[in-house]
């Protein structure tokens, strides 16, 4: 079956603010909601993997041309407005039952417990080739 | 002491019997398995250090109704049922039918079950394999895994699929999932191969292995045979197929002396039987076709005008668009490129945006000299494709065409 990663990006625009700044409940259910989603696909065979990464204030940017020492530079988001903020992957039998699952990503409930509405993107990951030899 | 792969290697062959014998008593498939799970766990424990029982199917019948009664004694609610069987079991003495592992087969590949569940619950149910083993076959999580299977168990539940052979009118159709189910396990296993995935071609192995026995017992049947045949010639080009870093390298590219030769001289013998019957059907022409191109000692010598009429019969019976990709490519062989270009101008409403088609037409184009046309198709391809050996292949075929123009 195809594979697909579901990457859920933290998008400024969207005005929900980080989630630190959230009041704690509507991070516990936030939490709660994504939880329960990944458990439903642990129970439906379609999860692979999920993880969330850590924030931008973590992140470290690596540049080498294979001479000397590499340049490490802090956090590069200062321009950028959104970024990866975690995924799931997912073997499904079909692109479309990985669109229903990201839109079920995108609903977690921000602030308020109103939808997020978090912008997913939906990538196939590259699998084998077709068992056609020609 | 009885070696461990020899102990495996019984496990195996012994699991579809024995859970034949325990549904067959108990009617209640979906526990019956996972008893037989543990039976066959149990074994592979305690039998290396202890030796072999005199009787080790009805070792493993014994301990896997040992487990199905405990766990029914342990389960208040459903103690009338155990009751129950316990007296189906003093009037059910009859000797356990050797197409047990045929009837496993039919209820794990029904139509109701998808493709993916039907595949792993034939894995653990008639192949034997552990839920671990199978997860890691499919690089999934052990849950993920386990629940795809319980979640087939229930539907065979729900759906209230009996354990025994089909009726005849329903014989054939059912049949045909079988083998599609089969032949889709094969690929899974065939077309990962590569790199990192080795171990993903154990797969075809447990394909080939269940063809085997479903060739056994119905070895009369043109179909069956085709498809064990295709297996084994198909398969027999696996050491060829790939390059050391896990490219893809196309049949007429492969080193022919890699090829397995016992597999394709039984995949011709077996290719010839099942053709001599009377109706033929896809397996059967997919396996001729393989048989013709695992004949050509060169790719030169290889018997185009054969392979382009087999084609053209296989085109006939399965409508499907792919077949007529590999006619027009056969059909470029025998007759020169344009007709195949004439080939692919039908399919393109089909197969729009499909990368195949794109890549069949590079491919013709570049025949014909129009390199530039040749490699615009080839980007075009390897932009669609979801395969990353072959990705890398369409790309590679690109820049090569590109170095050439300029």
């Amino acid at each position: 079956m195809p594979r697909y990663m579901l990457l859920t990006n933290y998008d400024d625009n969207i005005g929900a603010g980080p989630m630190s700044e959230w009041g704690p409940d509507d991070i516990t259910a936030h939490l709660e909601y994504l939880r329960a989603l990944n458990n439903q696909l642990i129970d439906s065979g379609e999860l692979v993997d999920m993880q969330a990464l850590t924030g931008p204030e973590l992140a470290k940017v690596v540049t080498f041309d294979g001479q000397g020492s590499p340049v490490v530079t802090d956090g590069p988001y200062t321009e950028v407005k959104e970024v990866l903020a975690g995924y799931q992957m997912v073997d499904v039998e079909t692109e479309a039952r990985a669109i229903e699952i990201a839109a079920k990503v995108s609903a977690a409930p921000g602030p308020g417990g109103v939808p997020l509405r978090q912008p997913i993107e939906v990538r196939q990951v590259m699998g084998p080739p077709p068992s056609g030899d020609l | 002491m009885t070696s461990t792969a020899r102990i495996e290697d019984l496990l195996r062959e012994l699991a579809p019997q024995v859970l034949g014998a325990v549904v067959r008593r108990y009617g209640d498939f979906d526990a019956a398995e996972d008893a037989v799970q543990e039976a066959l766990l149990a074994a592979a424990m305690h039998w290396p250090a202890e030796g072999l029982p005199d009787n080790p199917r009805g070792w493993l019948i014994q301990t896997a109704v040992r487990r199905l009664t405990d766990q029914y004694r342990s389960d208040q609610a459903r103690r009338r049922r155990e009751e129950s069987a316990a007296l189906r079991e003093v009037r059910d003495a009859e000797p356990v039918p050797r197409d047990d592992a045929l009837v496993l087969l039919f209820m794990c590949c029904h139509p109701a079950l998808t493709p993916a569940s039907s595949i792993a619950l034939t894995l653990r149910a008639v192949a034997g394999l552990s839920t671990a083993e199978i997860a890691k076959a499919f690089l999934l999580p052990k849950a993920t895994m386990a629940q795809r299977i319980s979640r087939a168990k229930q539907k065979i539940k729900a759906s209230g699929i009996p354990f025994r052979m089909p009726a005849p009118e329903e014989f054939a159709p059912r049949l045909g999932s079988v083998l599609h189910v089969l032949y889709l396990l094969f690929n899974e296993g065939y077309t990962s191969s590569a790199g990192a995935e080795l171990h993903r071609t154990d797969l075809t192995a447990e394909a080939i292995r269940l063809t085997r026995a479903v060739h056994a017992m119905l070895p009369e049947h043109g179909e069956v045979t085709g498809l064990l045949a295709l297996m084994l010639l198909n398969d027999a080009r696996r050491p060829a197929r790939t390059g050391a870093h896990g490219e893809l390298i196309p049949l007429a590219e492969q080193d022919r002396a890699r090829w397995n030769r016992a597999a394709i001289a039984e995949g011709v013998r077996l290719t010839a039987t099942a053709m001599s019957g009377g109706a033929v059907g896809e397996y059967q022409l997919q396996a001729a076709i393989a048989a013709l191109h695992d004949g050509a000692e060169r790719a030169e010598d290889t018997d185009w005008p054969q392979i382009l009429d087999l084609y053209g019969l296989l085109e006939r019976i399965t409508g499907n668009p792919m077949v007529t990709l590999n006619r027009a490519v056969t059909a470029a062989m025998v007759h020169g490129p344009q007709t195949g270009l004439d080939l692919l101008a039908p399919l393109e409403e089909r197969l729009s945006g499909h990368y195949r088609l794109d890549a069949v037409r590079a491919h013709l184009l570049d025949m014909r000299g129009d390199t530039e046309a040749a490699a615009e198709h080839y980007r075009a391809a390897a932009a669609r494709t979801t395969s990353a050996p072959e990705r890398q292949y369409l790309v590679t075929k690109a820049a090569r065409l590109n170095k050439q123009n300029r």
